[in-house]
């Protein structure tokens, strides 16, 4: 029997397996360390790792966020929690002008090993401040990367990789998913001895001939389910491949895919306007053109702040059978 | 060489710190000639920025340089320095050089960035010199994040972090005034207070009881309010605080009162009209620090008129041939536009080469 983890013990083996591995790895934030973290996702690591490694923070987005980054600069590895995604407008200055540029300026001079983690998805009743998905936002910063995971597994390798590399890393969860559970391998199962997911490569979810569905985060979970569908209901074959990581980007399993499937829609929580599955959508039509049979769509959550109702909340982020609607529209 | 006279000073002077008292005659000269320096290349650069010879902004720190030099001039292996975009003093001061600062301002391949970041954008690592930082106030955090870097990885430093009267009122400061008193990080934030953030007055913007560092009492922090004009001064009280910093890991707010004599940047439309004329003639006349330090150095017997006018000579001539290092140096490449974002792109690493990270077309 393979062993079943959750997403946000997937994401505190990660953790705990890089302050083992790196004496420089520190993990910040609100409520982190002797609260076990709003959503439990450092749950134990304060006890066992201490104050010097497992830092609880004031309510000051700017000032430790900077700090942390100040602290990168000089070599020290910081894991930043922003309790949620949501609150990266309050330290936006230092994550644009500070992380992302700091480098470019200086010449190559300093590089900023930092990772900014949290959760950021919306249908969970919080209302519009809480729900925010900028992956789209940040990604459009050259200097960033942006990593999106949907599930245990890619959560605990990609998370390894995030804190090993030497460029900011924005990581963004989903308090929808934390719960949820995936095999997750045990190290002594693997063959590496560990579980390491690069940046940058995507993953094909579930082969199928006719439809690709394209996404990040959460919308892989909806379109694992919407190819249920279309093949149990409609005799239809869907592919479904998670990006996994916004930027850096695998644009190759993407277009090989598209190319065996002929017809591609995106799906995202984000919204349409600039969204990521615009910037794909203009990848996969400008490289193979000549291989599509009908246009590339997208599904995004509703173009409006999110709603806190929870009947139209429901409807306001994609479900599978919007996505089974969509896809019955080219197929 | 004057011939020295052999009155000591005052007792309780700040020439009778004991940090001034273990300067060497050579020290005192050197600490003229980095001022000196400073405001050649300052004034050399602002001839070539009026030439048409570079883009955007040029804050010039004329009038400012015993702040600078008095306080980096106490640092040591540990030590760090960040700053806001009026850099160049610092980055002097840190031991970079005028060429790299010049071909900089140019944007040439040559610069200390390689023209990437510009005059409000110096960087040195390497001489613990972390910018150079465009967003007035930006750079709190950063600072505070050394010190907390030094203490986590148990080095006993501090890391002195620079910003305006103007600065001071923004949140991100407060934000790190309480995690540095919180946490008892080494940072020692330095007020240059030259009485305005651009054209607003410092009683145009600012509430405050006695003075802007006074502030920090509220987060339960040391702080001093001083001259910035006598550079013993300015070395003997920042001094305090660094002491303090590496010894019981306290930071303090020291706010330092100076005067810039050009306008907010060359580019300041109204720079005669927030202030008066007398007002800037006065401190050019009497609140000078390179001719309060000059007085000194003479006072002292350390130095005469004539060395000093030579060190100044030099000053002009070594700013004179930055400008035509930085005239003669190359562009960079266009194709180095896509250098410097990613480490791990510039190292060609696994990761720097996995999935794509840049989107041209
Ligand atoms: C966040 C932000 N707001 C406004 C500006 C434009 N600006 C640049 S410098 C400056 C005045 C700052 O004055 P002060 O902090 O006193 O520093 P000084 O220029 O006197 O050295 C302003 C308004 C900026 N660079 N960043
Ligand atoms: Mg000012």
């Amino acid at each position: 029997m393979p062993r079943r983890l959750s997403y946000r013990h997937a994401l505190r083996e990660a953790f705990d397996e890089e302050l083992a591995r790196d004496p420089m790895v520190v993990l910040m934030g609100e409520e982190v360390a002797q609260y076990n973290g709003a959503y439990k996702v450092t749950e134990g690591l304060w006890d066992k790792w201490g104050d010097d490694r497992i830092v609880d923070t004031p309510i000051s987005e700017a000032g430790f966020i900077g700090m942390g980054i100040g602290a990168s600069m000089l070599g020290v590895r910081p894991v930043m929690e922003l309790m949620f995604w949501s609150f990266y407008t309050v330290a936006w200055d230092q994550i644009v002008n500070n992380a992302a540029m700091v480098r470019y300026m200086s010449g190559g001079k300093i590089n900023c090993p930092i990772v900014i983690r949290g959760p950021a998805n919306g249908g969970t009743g919080v209302g519009a401040t809480h729900s925010h998905t900028p992956e789209n936002i940040l990604a459009n910063f050259p200097g960033m990367k942006c990593v999106c995971p949907s599930n245990a597994y890619d959560a605990k390798g990609l998370m390894k990789a995030a804190i090993r590399d030497n460029d900011p890393v924005m990581f963004m969860e989903s308090t929808k998913l934390y719960g949820e559970e995936w095999d997750v391998p045990s190290n002594d199962e693997l063959p590496d001895g560990e579980l390491f997911i690069p940046l940058g490569v995507a993953d094909v979810k579930r082969e199928g001939s006719d439809i690709t569905l394209i996404a990040h985060g959460r919308a892989v979970i909806t379109c694992l389910k919407a190819a249920e569908i279309l093949e149990a209901e409609h005799g239809i074959s869907a592919e479904v491949v998670d990006i996994r990581t916004i930027r850096p980007l695998d644009e190759e399993t993407i277009l090989e895919s598209v190319a065996k499937t002929h017809r591609a829609i995106y799906v995202e929580e984000n919204k349409p306007f600039c969204g990521v599955g615009a910037q794909i959508a203009y990848m996969i039509q400008s490289t193979i053109f000549d291989e599509l049979d009908a246009p590339v769509l997208r599904i995004n959550s509703l173009d409006a702040p999110a709603i806190y109702s929870p009947p139209l909340e429901a409807i306001q982020l994609p479900t599978p059978e919007v996505v089974v609607e969509k896809a019955l529209s080219i197929c | 060489m004057a011939k020295a006279t052999s009155s000591a000073p005052p007792a309780g002077s700040h020439a009778a710190a004991p940090i001034n008292q273990s300067l060497t005659p050579d020290d005192k000269i050197g600490l003229y000639r980095l001022m000196s320096r400073i405001r050649r290349f300052e004034q050399v650069s602002l001839q070539h920025y009026q030439g048409g010879k570079m883009a955007g902004f040029l804050h010039l720190y004329i009038g400012q340089e015993s702040v600078a030099v008095g306080t980096i001039s106490l640092l040591g292996e540990n030590d760090h320095v960040i700053t806001a975009y009026r850099d160049h003093a610092h980055a002097l001061a840190v031991g970079m050089g005028m060429d790299e600062c010049m071909a900089e301002l140019f944007g040439k391949a040559t610069g200390c960035s390689k023209g990437k970041g510009g005059s409000m954008h110096y960087f040195e690592p390497s001489k613990n010199y972390w910018g150079g930082h465009g967003i007035v106030a930006g750079q709190t955090p950063l600072g505070l994040g050394l010190a907390y870097g030094l203490k986590f990885k148990k080095l006993k430093g501090a890391a002195l972090c620079y910003l305006g009267d103007g600065a001071v009122n923004q949140g991100a400061f407060h934000e790190s005034l309480n995690l540095a008193a919180l946490w008892s990080l080494p940072v020692i934030y330095i007020i240059e207070n030259n009485g305005y953030s651009m054209g607003t007055s410092q009683s145009r913007s600012s509430a405050y009881p006695s003075c802007l560092a006074e502030r920090a009492a509220g987060y339960d922090m040391d702080w001093e309010l001083f001259s910035g004009e006598d550079i013993y001064e300015v070395r003997a009280r920042t001094q305090v605080a660094i002491e303090r910093a590496h010894t019981l890991s306290r930071p303090a707010v020291l706010e330092i009162a100076t005067y810039r004599w050009e306008g907010h940047s060359v580019a300041d439309a109204n720079k005669e009209k927030y202030r008066t004329k007398e007002e800037v003639e006065r401190f050019k006349n009497e609140h000078d620090p390179i001719q309060r330090w000059k007085r000194v150095l003479i006072e002292e017997g350390i130095a005469s008129e004539e060395d000093l006018k030579k060190i100044d000579k030099e000053a002009q001539k070594e700013a004179e041939a930055s400008g035509d290092f930085a005239k003669a140096s190359p562009y960079p490449t266009p194709e180095s536009i896509f250098e410097d974002v990613y480490w791990e792109v510039d190292n060609k690493t696994d990761a720097g080469q996995t999935g794509r990270h840049f989107f041209n077309d």
